[in-house]
């Protein structure tokens, strides 16, 4: 068996399925070379990240089948998964090895476990979305996240669209990296910036009103614990201000 | 802002607000094209959830609690003795882009007590929706309630500034409403919704033909029922949900258990449970209605009059209707496939997509997520053998599994009346607050 280890990007990880078929392997494995122990058997073979190699890749699986089936083969690569790229992998094969559209045939063990990890790193993507809290520091909003999986590229449009007037930034505690946002772009940041540094102490005002209103609007004879924590599970509550003593 | 006396009108207002039970977000197209502030064109964000494990997705305050009226079954009523509070519009406009802008809410919700008259209450609920809208170019969500017995003329107004309106039916029984809060009259609340759903009409009419024409309340109407404060039947809550749905277009009607707020005769007394195992089955049927292709009278009528507590609706409905199953996985329509017990929509997508590749056994449903525990009684597979096979006239033995099961799924929730049903639920295929269109997880693209 041999090993095609690629740099850690998406377009890294297409270049390597490229690779795959073009050197005609079967028994192959791709890894990330970041996160790989050296294997005792076989080969290892580093791939050089290309990226018209990866762009066919990506275009033939959006051509093969839908625009959906594209955004969850994404989805499962932020997964970060152990062994997603083998998941991957043979959903690719069977999807160029198939004429028709395969993308939702669920009784395929491939396509169901797309499409199911895809969903649950949707649901992650929807819950930062939600839990997103930020503190205004100068005249830059910011929050930390730690998501579960690597969702920061998936929310990056939704929060642009929605704080266009506002600069903002969100650093993923987890990865060590965040998304900023000046009014006009988006950027991919690797320190935060400094204002964002400053008195994160205090909270502030708002802050405290919010969870004057949390608790205000709670309704005691309905009171369901189990339910509240399902909803929002303890490893989310210290990023939510509502959750913070006052 | 001066931040202890703000503090003390929220936790007044927000606390007199919270009986409302609704909290939807979804539905608006407003996007934000002049990169201001806000984008309400998704599917609609809970931002937390309180811990009654209610979505808590909209700032949802009154104005104030001050009211000229006294409806029994509210705690704002007049002859309470409680402490009021009033904010200005600023306050409110101020708290709601706050809020916004550090991500906590999706938008406002907007309701209050009628201090002076219904106009005059109206007007300021409007100016606040008018100032977000034009003097912040705010594009977060607005739901108003509006006033009983507002003006036509203030109507039209709040349509142009709020995504969704509501108006509340608060009592399901004309008898209830006149016995609980006899100031009110049942046409000060169709007149209103009559006006509004004939401006959402034309509305969208009229966006057909110039797509810049303005939105009237886009995200719709709703109204909200207070169940089990009048011993009403469950016949006479859905007939007249069915009745709004049928006659005024309404979005959504939401089911609000009555929580005691005192011991007033004509209501149940404090301490009294909150009916919320009812308002659950009422929910579910609701849904069945919306979502699922049941009539209201193929589930409640006149020899039924309330629903079964022990069961949900879609597998009462299916004991009473055995002789249409089993249904065959392999071959039924996607109509039928929704009526079998067990089975939502999501399960009936990925069965009809994944059907057309090859036969679907019981395993393969299994292994994509169809919950099979009450649908195996209801259906045939590819491997027919896996089913139980059932005697005609077995209902009887086959309702008690179903109970047997569902109580043991359930038992925790029933022991403390607590509501884990209000969790998106494919096992009964339905779910009563986790609403479908605040939990759609994918709305963009890569
Ligand atoms: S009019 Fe509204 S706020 Fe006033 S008492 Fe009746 S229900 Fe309560």
């Amino acid at each position: 068996m041999s090993t095609l280890e690629y740099d850690g990007s998406f377009e890294g990880f297409l270049t390597a399925i490229f690779d795959c078929y073009a050197q005609k392997k079967t028994d192959v494995r791709i890894r990330n070379a970041c996160a790989s122990t050296t294997t005792l058997f076989g080969t290892n073979i580093r791939v050089r990240t290309d990226t018209e190699k990866s762009n066919r890749v990506w275009e033939g699986l959006k051509k093969r089948t839908t625009k959906e089936a594209a955004r969850q083969f994404y989805c499962n690569f932020l997964s970060e998964l152990p062994d997603f790229e083998d998941h991957l992998l043979e959903y690719a094969r069977y999807v160029f090895a198939s004429r028709e559209d395969v993308s939702r045939d669920f009784s395929h063990p491939a396509v169901l476990r797309t499409a199911q990890v895809a969903r649950m790193v949707g649901r992650e993507k929807h819950r930062m979305e939600a839990f997103v809290r930020f503190q205004l520091s100068g005249e830059i909003y910011h929050a930390s996240i730690h998501p579960d999986y690597n969702v920061l590229p998936l929310i990056g449009p939704h929060f642009k669209s929605r704080y266009a007037d506002q600069r903002w930034f969100i650093w993923d505690e987890a990865r060590h990296y965040g998304l900023l946002y000046d009014l006009e772009h988006l950027q991919v940041v690797h320190e935060t910036p400094e204002e964002t540094q400053a008195d994160t102490a205090r909270t502030s005002d708002y802050a405290r009103l919010w969870k004057t209103y949390f608790q205000s609007t709670n309704i005691t004879e309905r009171r369901n614990m189990k339910l509240h924590v399902q909803h929002v599970p303890y490893r989310y509550w210290k990023y939510l201000c509502e959750k913070q003593p006052l | 802002m001066n931040y202890e006396r703000i503090t003390q009108k929220l936790s007044i207002l927000a606390d007199a607000a919270k009986y409302d039970v609704s909290c939807s977000s979804s539905g608006s197209k407003r996007s934000n094209p002049d990169k201001k502030l806000g984008d309400s064109s998704g599917m609609g964000i809970c931002h937390s959830y309180t811990e009654d494990g209610r979505c808590v997705s909209l700032l949802k305050i009154l104005l104030t609690n001050y009211c000229i009226f006294d409806c029994a079954y509210c705690v704002s009523r007049r002859s309470n003795d409680i402490q009021r509070a009033a904010f200005t519009v600023e306050e409110v406009v101020d708290l709601t882009i706050n809020f916004y802008r550090r991500n906590y809410i999706e938008g406002l919700f907007l309701s209050s007590g009628i201090f002076k008259n219904a106009d005059y209450t109206m007007e300021r609920l409007v100016r606040v929706a008018k100032t977000l809208r034009l003097e912040h170019g705010f594009n977060g969500y607005i739901h108003l309630k509006t006033i009983p017995g507002a003006s036509e003329e203030l109507l039209r107004e709040a349509g142009l500034y709020a995504d969704r309106l509501s108006v509340n039916i608060e009592i399901p029984t004309d008898d209830g409403l006149k016995k609980l809060a006899p100031e009110k009259k049942r046409d000060e609340m169709t007149t209103p919704m009559q006006h509004i759903s004939t401006g959402i009409v034309a509305s969208k009419e009229e966006r057909k033909v110039i797509r810049s024409a303005p939105a009237f309340a886009p995200a719709g109407l709703s109204s909200q029922m207070v169940i089990g404060a009048t011993g009403e039947s469950d016949l006479e809550i859905m007939q007249t949900a069915d009745n709004l749905y049928q006659h005024y277009q309404l979005k959504r009607v939401y089911y609000s258990g009555y929580v005691p707020i005192s011991n007033d005769q004509r209501l149940p007394g404090l301490g009294s449970p909150v009916p919320m195992l009812r308002e659950h089955r009422l929910y579910q049927t609701d849904w069945l209605m919306r979502f699922y292709g049941f009539q209201m009278q193929e589930i409640l009528h006149p020899e039924y009059r309330n629903l079964d507590l022990a069961l949900d609706p879609k597998t009462g409905w299916a004991l009473q209707n055995l002789h249409l199953f089993p249904v065959d996985v392999n071959r039924a329509d996607r109509e039928m496939l929704l009526r079998v017990p067990g089975i939502g929509h999501k399960s009936v997508d990925k069965i009809v997509a994944a059907r057309r590749f090859r036969s679907l056994t019981f395993e393969h449903l299994q292994k994509m997520g169809v919950s099979m525990s009450r649908a195996r009684y209801f259906l045939l597979c590819q491997d027919k053998n896996e089913v139980l096979r059932r005697a005609p006239g077995d209902r009887t033995q086959l309702r008690n599994v179903l109970i047997r099961q569902a109580h043991s799924k359930y038992r925790s929730a029933l022991v403390q009346q607590g509501s884990l049903f209000d969790q998106a639920d494919e096992t009964t295929g339905l779910s009563a607050t986790a609403v479908p269109d605040l939990h759609h997880l994918f709305a963009d693209s890569l």
